[in-house]
């Protein structure tokens, strides 16, 4: 029976092991955010881990042959099968080890790192499909609100009103008119061990919420959806990265929670909100919004809030300072 | 067929001799989606391990698309990895089918050749199977079920061999084979192991020696990864020869890479496969008494192409008559086997009359009087430059 | 550049064998500012390390005693051959030790 080795719990930054399985040399944007959880994750997931990676700005940016920054096992077949791949690795894991052609007592941990275009998109059927077959994957969506990687189109997961190339704001337009798909609902659907959101603006937190992800694997898949903060593509000061993440959750526009077992929590209660115009003035994709717009997405996020408070059964997130 | 191998054979459809024979290749990692007319080989699979019969696992995969990526990932993972399509779930996995081939991975696909839709259709033709026949796959067709079992043993070894690393489908005829019944001799699951060793992608994915597949390349680099494509399917050539001539030794039972029937005699030759091939060898000795002297070349390995064979069985021959059951629409003859034979027929200035003709699309039924009809054709050598549209009504 | 080989010699599939090599391909040369990091006011506090997408904020073992006689086991250095310059680290610095200087001053 092999003992599974204790995941990486920190209680503070200096818990983290300083060796770097996501390393320099890669062509992410500068201030990109990626790169930040990217590290982090490899650094909770330890050696003993299979990555497997959805065509997107990870995905190009960090195996540009000949070269690859992954010191871990690295698997990118297609855009929208990353589910159906990870799955495909587990079965191949399992089946090995029971046959011997592969040492029982190796804890290889599959882990699936995907954006929002891969995964709430094109990738949605082949995650519902990992998700309902329980296979035990770690699924990790670095959410930018968008398809980067081909230059700022529009995905499921663009929220409302800001402008992506294919909804560009004018007289007709306004940007993005729909809202941002609820991934972590559709996931939590499934009802796998674990469901998170997480921010690296709140970095014990997110890495925690990996190790936690990473725990619940002998039991089922876990799913953690963390917000990305796009220098290019939200337009802002390549510095603000974190800045800006830190707002989103600040003003309860990304507000992280984690569904343990069915469980709902907020990890991150916010006693008083910002004002969504906080963050929003920030970004060059929303930009465009006039005061009345803006009015209309800070009532969009009151609802949003007070829906969080219900399914927690009492106030997490605050009324706006 | 003689008595004692009479009492070895077991009554098989194809579909369940394929599943046979995962069975005793002891496949690691089957992803099944269902799909008419492959659907009882994944099931029959499933009843192999229900029952423990077969240890593996089995991915209930939501789609086509998602079945070939998750045996592809199992395959570079180091498992022996299977999957079976037909038609639109085939389709579906297009995408898939380039980077499999890309990716070298060593897997094995079985396909019960199934019209494509639109109109949706069931039935069989091959237009599924020709549609892929650019996608660096080894492509082999079998024409009995006994075939289709052994060839999916053959088809592991040639795979997984380390000079090849390509992955390979094995084609036949859906519901004219996969649900009919005919005798097939299974082996030993000892015996198929000793032949067919399991042999891992080597470079498989593993923590203790990180590798990262599947990296964009730029111009500087893409022409020659497809390039060492080229060079694979076409050095597998002698190794699937080989497999097959080894295969006869460890099993009795071998099949060539073209196979010619009853045409040392004849100056006029039938080029099919797969269930026209078997039925034509039925038929051909009541043909012959009626005073047509024709034979039957029956492609067995279609990729990569066996060309030194083909010239040595129609050098002397005046007539090929080519039944394609796809259709190439728009193209100079319509049916891809006719127009890649056609090149053939250029490139080694062979003097051969190719009559091409189009039959049984849809599983439009063919029956004695039809074959009696175009080995007529054949016999008489007339020049037909047009694609022949063998019964339909126009 | 690199070396272009035949076909031949490099690995079937397109799949980098030595992944790692990415350290051959130094981003340094992206950047127009370069933080510098103030030995004196820094508190360790690992943001700056955290924070960085390039992994160019090397945690040294190199101890420094501040002018207020504060011992630090460790002190934090910038590589140059792969920061970019995005400035995150100077951003979240919680005591403004890091500042974003043009390349050529630095």
């Amino acid at each position: 029976m092999s003992e599974t080795k204790k995941v990486l719990r920190i209680k503070s930054l200096y818990d983290l092991p300083r060796e770097e399985l996501f390393i320099s040399g890669h062509g992410l944007c500068p201030g990109c955010t990626a790169g930040t959880i990217m590290r982090m994750l490899t650094k909770v997931t330890g050696k003993d881990t299979i990555v497997v990676n959805a065509t997107g700005c990870v995905e190009v940016s960090t195996t540009r042959y000949p070269y690859s920054n992954w010191l871990v096992p690295w698997l990118h077949s297609a855009f929208e099968n990353s589910g159906a791949s990870a799955s495909g690795i587990v079965a191949a894991i399992k089946a090995m080890k029971r046959k011997g052609i592969m040492d029982k007592n190796r804890d290889v941990k599959v882990v699936v790192v995907a954006g929002d275009g891969g995964t709430v998109d094109i990738g949605l059927q082949s995650l519902s499909g990992m998700l309902e077959r329980k296979d035990p994957v770690m699924y990790v969506l670095y959410d930018n609100e968008a398809y980067m990687n081909t230059g700022i189109q529009r995905s499921g997961s663009t929220p409302h009103g800001a402008w992506t190339t294919t909804t560009p704001a004018g007289k007709v337009w306004r940007g993005e008119w729909r809202d941002k798909k609820d991934i972590a609902g559709i996931a939590a659907a499934h009802h796998i061990p674990y469901v998170a959101t997480a921010n690296p603006a709140y970095p014990m937190d997110m890495i925690n919420k990996f190790a936690r992800g990473l725990e619940v694997l002998n039991e089922g898949p876990s799913f953690i959806q963390v917000l990305m903060a796009c220098t290019t593509g939200w337009r802002f000061d390549p510095a603000l990265g974190i800045t800006i993440s830190r707002l989103a959750t600040e003003t309860g526009i990304f507000p992280i929670y984690e569904i343990d077992h069915g469980n709902f929590k907020v990890t991150f209660p916010i006693a008083k909100r910002k004002p969504v115009k906080e963050y929003l003035k920030l970004q060059g994709r929303f930009a465009h919004l006039t005061d009345n717009e803006i009015n209309e997405i800070q009532e969009m996020v009151d609802k949003k809030v007070e829906t969080i408070n219900k399914m927690a059964g009492k106030i997490v997130i605050g009324p706006v300072a | 067929m003689a008595l004692e191998t009479v009492r070895k054979a077991i009554p098989l459809s194809t579909n369940h001799a394929i599943a046979n024979a995962v069975k005793d290749l002891d496949v690691d990692v089957i992803s099944a989606y269902p799909i008419t007319p492959q659907t009882t080989v994944v099931e029959k699979i499933s009843e192999f391990i229900a029952k423990g019969e077969l240890d593996a696992e089995y991915i209930h995969v939501e789609s086509e698309h998602s079945a070939l990526s998750a045996a592809i990932s199992a395959s570079l993972a180091g498992a022996r990895a299977f999957t079976a399509t037909a038609s639109q779930g085939f389709a579906l996995m297009h995408e898939m089918l380039h980077i499999a081939s890309g990716l070298r991975a060593p897997l094995v696909m079985s396909v019960a050749m199934r019209s494509l839709s639109a109109p949706i259709s069931i039935w069989n033709d091959q237009s599924d199977l020709f549609n892929a026949r650019d996608s660096g796959w080894i492509i082999l067709f079998a024409h009995t079920a006994q075939e289709a079992y052994d060839t999916i043993i053959q088809a592991y070894k040639i795979a997984e061999d380390q000079n090849i690393l390509l992955p390979v489908m094995v084609g036949y005829d859906g519901y004219v084979m996969s649900h009919t019944i005919e005798p097939v001799i299974t082996e030993s699951k000892e015996k198929v192991i000793k032949f067919a060793p399991k042999k891992q992608y080597p470079y498989k994915l593993d923590p203790d020696k990180p590798v990262s597949i599947g990296a964009i390349t730029p111009p500087e680099y893409y022409y020659e990864f497809k390039y060492q494509q080229v060079v694979a399917v076409n050095n597998s050539l002698p190794t699937i020869e080989k497999v097959d001539e080894e295969f006869g030794k460890a099993f009795g039972r071998s099949y060539g890479l073209m196979e010619c029937y009853m045409c040392e005699d004849a100056d006029a030759l039938i080029m099919t496969n797969a269930s026209y091939a078997s039925t034509l060898k039925a038929f051909l000795p009541d043909i012959r008494k009626e005073g047509i002297k024709v034979g039957l070349l029956r492609v067995r390995l279609y990729r990569p192409f066996p060309l030194q064979k083909f010239i040595e069985y129609t050098s002397d021959k005046k007539t090929l008559l080519v039944i394609d059951r796809a259709i190439s629409y728009g193209a100079p003859f319509q049916g891809p086997l006719a127009n890649e034979i056609s090149g053939a027929i250029v490139r080694e200035g062979l003097n051969l009359n190719l009559i091409s003709v189009i039959a049984g699309i849809g599983q439009r039924t063919v029956e004695y009087e039809d074959f009696l009809a175009l080995a007529r054709l054949a016999y008489e050598g007339k020049k037909h430059k047009e694609t022949i549209f063998y019964g339909v009504r126009e | 550049m690199e070396n272009l080989v035949s076909f031949k010699e490099m690995a079937p599939g397109g799949i980098v064998v030595n992944p790692g090599n990415s350290l051959e391909y130094k981003t340094g040369d992206w950047k127009v500012l370069i933080p510098v990091i103030n030995q004196e006011t820094c508190t360790r506090c690992r943001i700056c390390w955290y924070v960085c997408p390039d992994n160019a904020i090397l945690e040294l073992d190199k101890e420094y005693t501040t002018k207020k006689n504060r011992k630090y086991k460790i002190s934090y250095d910038v590589s140059s051959d792969f920061c970019k310059g995005c400035g995150m680290c100077a951003q979240e610095c919680p005591v403004k030790a890091i500042e974003m200087v043009p390349v050529e001053v630095a």
